[in-house]
């Protein structure tokens, strides 16, 4: 018996093009990334099923965070009275025609409230609205 | 003078080998920043500034109001919320110019409003008219 014809077969991953790869991800990420970020408030969101993503990118998005003690935050600024919101939103929408708003409204609070910030919202002529929410609900 | 012997060929490249290090740690630092969000929402367009009355002929008109505790009212007839989208949806298809008036009462729980939009946009309702909650 005679073993003589094992061929010595190399099994290693090429690696020539490793860093081509890496660049297409770096690319991607950094594409990808919106450095500015806000903590905003902390917040329950109502519940729905037909939930979409906002079309567009998120850098045309100016949020607006409301809680269930009617504190009120647009992007990083600390909405004191709600007729300020009214300013805040339209000079957002002076640098920027193309913006939407995100409501992230606490499921707790009442139409009452909601309906100033929308008010408010129709004065600074910012109308393409999204209410924000997470999937589930019963239906 | 002997200026010409000086002139060398000396290799000015710039070292690559780290170069797939440094590509790497800014990979790194934008997996890390990067966040992508999978929040969502349902969209709506409030009504323009000011009291401008569009007429909408009565026909064309489905007049819906939610009250404080949540219950439903589609012309006139209490209906459950799950039953919303079943009724508009077959609305829609009877009249596909229906325009749906959405009042609430200023007590009516977000929750529940959310409930009714999911429940409209269920439906395929396009044209979704907001009306103030009373006061």
């Amino acid at each position: 018996m005679k073993f003589t014809k094992k061929s010595k077969v190399n099994v290693s991953i090429p690696t020539t093009s490793m860093p081509d790869i890496i660049f297409i991800l770096l690319i991607f990420f950094m594409v990808a990334t919106v450095i500015r970020q806000y903590s905003g408030l902390k917040v329950d969101l109502p519940t729905a099923t037909k939930i979409q993503k906002v079309p567009g990118s998120k850098r045309h998005i100016v949020n607006i965070w409301a809680d269930r003690n009617h504190q009120v935050v647009c992007d990083d600024i600390n909405v004191k009275k709600l007729s300020n919101l009214r300013s805040i939103v339209y000079q957002k929408l002076v640098e920027d025609p193309q913006i939407q708003i995100a409501l992230k409204i606490d499921k707790r609070n009442k139409m009452g409230f909601v309906n100033k910030i929308h008010q408010e919202l129709r004065k600074a002529s910012a109308l393409k609205v999204h209410y924000f929410a997470v999937p589930g609900g019963e239906f | 003078m002997i200026l010409g012997k000086r002139r060398k060929n000396r290799d000015v490249e710039i070292p690559s080998a780290s170069l797939s290090d440094i590509v790497f740690l800014l990979l790194i630092f934008f997996l890390v920043t990067t966040s992508i969000d999978t929040e969502k929402g349902l969209d709506l367009v409030l009504p323009p500034p000011g009291n401008v009355e569009i007429k909408i002929p009565k026909k064309n008109l489905a007049n819906m109001l939610v009250n404080a505790q949540g219950q439903v009212l589609l012309d006139g007839q209490e209906i459950n919320i799950r039953d919303i989208a079943r009724i508009i949806k077959q609305k829609i298809a009877e009249n596909d110019k229906l325009v749906i008036s959405l009042k609430t009462d200023a007590e009516t729980d977000y929750q529940t409003y959310v409930k009714v939009l999911d429940q409209l946009k269920k439906a395929g309702a396009k044209k979704i008219s907001l009306a103030e909650p009373e006061q």
